[in-house]
Parts: C-alpha cells; sequence; structure tokens
C-alpha cells in the first residue's frame, strides 16, 4: 500500500513520460523501456482512456494489467506486419530509446563509430526511420549524460528536424517528435528553430546540472519550471496498481 | 504428390543448398527461428551466404562460424538479451558486408520480391543514414499531383527460404498456431525454393480440425521440401508449443564471450552428427542445471 509521500525520481519522470500520450486519443502508445511502459498504462488509466496498448508481442490488450503481469482481455490482434503497417498508416505514437540523440532529434540506436566498423555494434536501425517519418515520436533516455546527448549521433536512425528539413516535404509531411523524457528532465523541439529545449527540470535537479550533462547547447526559458507532481490518485495508480513490484525503481534508482 | 511428398530431413534440405546463395530465414529476433536448418548449415560446408533476416541467433550462429558474406537485416537480437553477441563480435571485427535497412524497408523488399516487382515505394529511409550507409539505394517520384519523392526499395529476391512452424502436412502446407505469423509467408513466396520445417508433420484433415483455416500460413504451391524437427525452433520460442530456453539463451550469450567458453559451447552442443544428437546434449545440460 502506498505509505510514503515522498515522491521519488523514478514517479517524477514516470508521470513526465505519461505526459506525452495526453491528448493523443485513439492512437497505440508504444513504449520502449519500463519507465515508459508505466507511463503509458498511467495515462490510459488517467487522461488518456482511448490510448490502445499491446501485450508486448502481437496482441492489442483490452485491460490494464502491471507491468510484466499477463493480460487477461484481448480487444485485438497485432502481429509485426500489421504494427509496421500501423506506423505508416500515423495511428501511433511510440516512445524509443536512444544510444545517441542530438540537438534536432536525430537518433541513434544502430553503432557507436564508423557505421563501416563500428566500435560497438548496437541494435541495428530497428523501425525508427520508419517511425520518425510516419508517426509521432518521443524519446526517453534513463541516464542524461554527454555520451548520448551528443553534438552528431554516429548514424541517424531516427530522423531529427535538421535532417527531415534536408531530406524534402516527404520526410517532414508527417515528421512530428513531440518530447524527450530523461532522468534529468523534460525536453522538446518546439522552439521555431526546432533545437532541442529545456522545458521542465525534475525536482532536485538544477538547469546547471542538465547543461553539464548535455553535449550540446541547449536553450532554457529564464526561469525553468518544476516537473509536475503526480496527483495522489495518479502516486496511488503507480505504486498499486501499474508497479507494485518498483520496477521503475530500478530503472531510475533514486539519486 | 503421393506416398511421402515433400518430406525430407534437415541435411536433405541443406544438401540443396549451395555457397553463395541468397537466404532468407524466417522468424523474428529470438522468435521463431528455424533453428534446425541453421544448425545443419554449420554441420555442411556450405558458405559464403547472403543472409536476409529480422535477425536473432540464427544470425550469430551463422556469422560466429564464418559462412556470412552479406548481411541484409534492420537488426539482430535475441530480445530478452537486447544484443546479440556474435553479430556485434563479427560487425566489430569487419566479418561481412552489412545492408543495414528499417524494419518496413524489409517489408517491402520482401513483398516486392514476393510480387514479382522490381521495387516498393515507402516513406522510412528518407533523411536518416540507412540512405547513407546504402548509397545504391535509389528514390522515386510518385506520378501523380503530389510528386512525392519515396524511397524505392529494391525487391529482396532470395535463392531459398528456410521458416519453422507448428504444424504442417506432407506436401508443405504450413500453420502457425501461436499469435504471430512473422513474415513466413512472404520470405517463401519471395524465394525460388522454401523449405518449412515444423513441430509435428499431421495429416491434412488434421490442420483445421482444432484451428482456423487463417492459421494455413504457407500453401504448399510455395514449399519445395518440409521436415518434421521437434524443438526445431530451440532456444527461440516457438508459440504455443514452446518459449523461449532463456537459461539456455543466456548459457548461449555468456558463452559467447570469449574464445575459449565458444569452443567449449560449440563441442559441446554443435559438433554432434544430428539434431537428434544437439536435442539430446541440450537434455543433459538441463539436467545438471537442476
Amino acid at each position: 500500500m502506498t505509505t510514503s509521500t515522498t515522491v521519488t525520481r523514478a514517479e517524477y519522470c514516470v508521470v513526465a513520460c505519461a505526459e506525452a500520450w495526453r491528448g493523443d486519443g485513439e492512437v497505440l502508445a508504444s513504449p520502449m523501456g519500463t519507465i515508459p511502459s508505466v507511463a503509458a498504462r498511467l495515462a490510459k488509466l488517467t487522461f488518456a482512456p482511448d490510448l490502445l496498448l499491446t501485450d508486448g508481442e502481437a496482441l492489442l490488450i483490452g485491460d490494464v494489467p502491471a507491468v510484466g503481469a499477463r493480460s487477461a482481455v484481448t480487444e485485438g490482434w497485432l502481429p509485426y506486419r500489421r504494427h509496421l503497417t500501423m506506423a505508416m498508416g500515423g495511428r501511433r505514437h511510440v516512445m524509443m530509446g536512444a544510444s545517441q540523440i542530438d540537438r534536432f532529434g536525430n537518433q541513434n540506436i544502430s553503432c557507436v563509430g564508423d557505421w563501416r566498423r563500428p566500435t560497438r555494434q548496437l541494435l541495428g536501425a530497428r523501425g525508427a526511420p520508419a517511425n520518425s517519418l510516419n508517426n509521432p515520436v518521443s524519446y526517453w533516455i534513463p541516464r542524461h549524460s554527454p555520451r548520448v546527448f551528443v553534438e552528431r549521433v554516429d548514424m541517424i536512425c531516427g530522423v531529427g528536424y535538421d535532417s527531415a528539413a534536408a531530406a524534402g516535404p516527404s520526410a517532414t509531411r508527417f515528421h512530428d517528435l513531440r518530447r524527450v523524457v530523461s532522468d534529468l528532465g523534460v525536453f522538446d523541439f518546439a522552439a521555431p528553430d526546432h533545437a532541442m529545449r529545456l522545458v521542465s527540470v525534475h525536482p532536485g535537479v538544477t538547469p546547471d546540472e542538465v547543461r553539464e550533462a548535455t553535449g550540446f547547447p541547449l536553450s532554457a526559458p529564464p526561469e525553468v519550471p518544476l516537473t509536475r507532481d503526480p496527483t495522489p490518485d495518479e502516486l496511488r495508480l503507480i505504486r498499486d496498481v501499474v508497479d507494485p513490484s518498483g520496477l521503475r525503481e530500478r530503472e531510475v534508482p533514486t539519486p | 504428390m503421393s506416398g511421402n511428398g515433400k518430406v525430407m530431413t534437415p541435411d536433405a534440405i541443406v544438401g540443396r543448398l549451395e555457397s553463395g546463395m541468397t537466404l532468407g530465414i524466417g522468424g523474428w529476433g529470438s522468435r521463431r527461428k528455424p533453428m534446425a536448418l541453421v544448425r545443419a548449415l554449420l554441420r555442411s560446408d556450405v558458405t559464403d551466404l547472403t543472409v536476409v533476416a529480422y535477425g536473432g541467433p540464427d544470425v550469430g550462429l551463422l556469422a560466429a562460424a564464418g559462412r556470412i558474406r552479406k548481411l541484409v537485416t534492420a537488426f539482430v537480437t535475441l530480445d530478452s538479451i537486447p544484443l546479440e553477441p556474435h553479430f556485434r563480435a563479427a560487425r566489430e571485427r569487419g566479418a561481412f558486408e552489412l545492408v543495414e535497412l528499417d524494419e518496413a524497408m524489409f517489408m517491402q523488399g520482401l513483398t516486392a520480391a514476393a510480387q514479382r516487382l522490381p521495387f516498393l515505394p515507402v516513406r522510412a529511409g528518407l533523411g536518416s543514414d540507412v540512405l547513407r550507409v546504402n548509397p545504391g539505394l535509389r528514390t522515386v517520384t510518385s506520378p501523380y499531383e503530389d510528386g512525392e519523392e519515396l524511397v524505392a526499395v529494391p525487391a529482396l529476391r532470395l535463392d531459398a527460404a528456410l521458416v519453422h512452424l507448428n504444424r504442417a502436412d506432407h506436401l508443405g502446407n504450413g500453420q502457425y498456431l501461436g499469435p504471430d505469423p512473422y513474415f513466413d509467408d512472404l520470405f517463401c513466396e519471395a524465394a525460388e525454393t522454401a523449405y518449412v520445417t515444423c513441430e509435428r508433420i499431421v495429416d491434412t484433415a488434421e490442420l483445421t480440425a482444432h484451428a482456423a483455416p487463417q492459421t494455413l500460413l504457407v500453401s504448399r504451391h510455395a514449399v519445395t521440401g518440409v521436415a518434421e524437427t521437434p524443438k526445431g525452433a530451440h532456444f527461440t520460442s516457438c508459440a504455443p508449443d514452446y518459449g523461449r530456453d532463456e537459461s539456455f539463451q543466456k548459457e548461449y550469450a555468456t558463452a559467447a564471450r570469449t574464445p575459449e567458453t565458444w569452443q567449449a559451447f560449440h563441442s559441446r552442443f554443435l559438433i554432434g552428427a544430428s539434431e537428434e544428437d544437439y536435442q539430446l546434449a541440450v537434455q543433459a545440460w538441463h539436467k545438471e542445471q537442476r
């Protein structure tokens, strides 16, 4: 049961990620990572009840089980072929991870170093090129550091605003990067130049700490707001319903 | 077809494959991979392959054995273990040529091949480095009013496709009983020859005795040979017959860390004369873990 009223860093991250899906309506929320998975469930249980969720395999689930628990209600079928088609149709908002992300939202999950012979091979481009050109995309970075927030990514998988603009109208037509959430704060690309901008810091974090952990110049308002607190009901849902075993605290430990 | 129809052994299937071929491998990541055929490939001397796959340990094992000349993929992963250790090591030593595509581009490429089209257009790829690292990829301009410029994904034509399904009949009609067909039908239709392994070969009438007809994913006209290989997807998942063997997959990934531990793994599990030898070695390993 909920006893502590002290909100943990992980719980601020959950709320900040959940906010990404506010107002999305009847689209698939596609979270990658533990905290985005907790967040998508929280959003569906509160301010975004029309969201669609999957079981992480091929089923759309009609209930909201705890993260890691089995769903008991199936409301749809979404094997990979339909999932890819759905992304291309735009009715999906994905929150992806990033091994590297730059100032204009270019993202890399493929490899570090020279692509021809990388120093560190990672996953590969996966669906990031299609996702970023076709449906709204947000990013989740559990450990904010200059190694992740880099001046230039080594391999553009998810397409940023500068790259989309350079590629022309077919690339920008449905391109829509919504927000970046890290363990330190929330960021967006809504400025006229689409450069990454600090939107809020999580309580306990200063804007200077964020700047030091970021490998490119970060614009910010003179007074940086704090990420909002979870409501008592949201806190109860996170702790008792969506993530009772506290998986979120493993992804973002209390500093 | 009469009698045994298209029934073959895994080694007979691999006997039809040749060095230098382009092989499509079905499944996705560490899910329903035709691992019995991959193991049979490792027992053969077939090499210099172009492998086309949504990659998992199939790619890892073939890469570790030096059989891949060129890989066409969007990712290689073990799912519950995000990075495939042999793929990673092979890339970091520059062991093969890579054609890195996006997942949707890959699907369009297979679809184009299945429909005998030279290419299919897709938005994915524009603005990304997938175009930079594949300088041969071209764009195409819509002939309609929109005039959009899109990526023309070339057909991913295959010399042979290898897939693993839950059931099949002796004629090569293949059935999946899990939640996801992946792209196994497209792999078979995109290939000159296609080989299906399955958990059990059953009478044709039995296929739909307890399952809906839309579970019949692969039709015999697209299948060259079929083999019964129980646990043939091991250690990847083959729902609902069995899940991924997570403890064995972990053993595989751990063994890949050093040449010595990989040599020990290889000697214990992969040098047997048959698929049965492999399955017995895995059983013995599991007994030790109890």
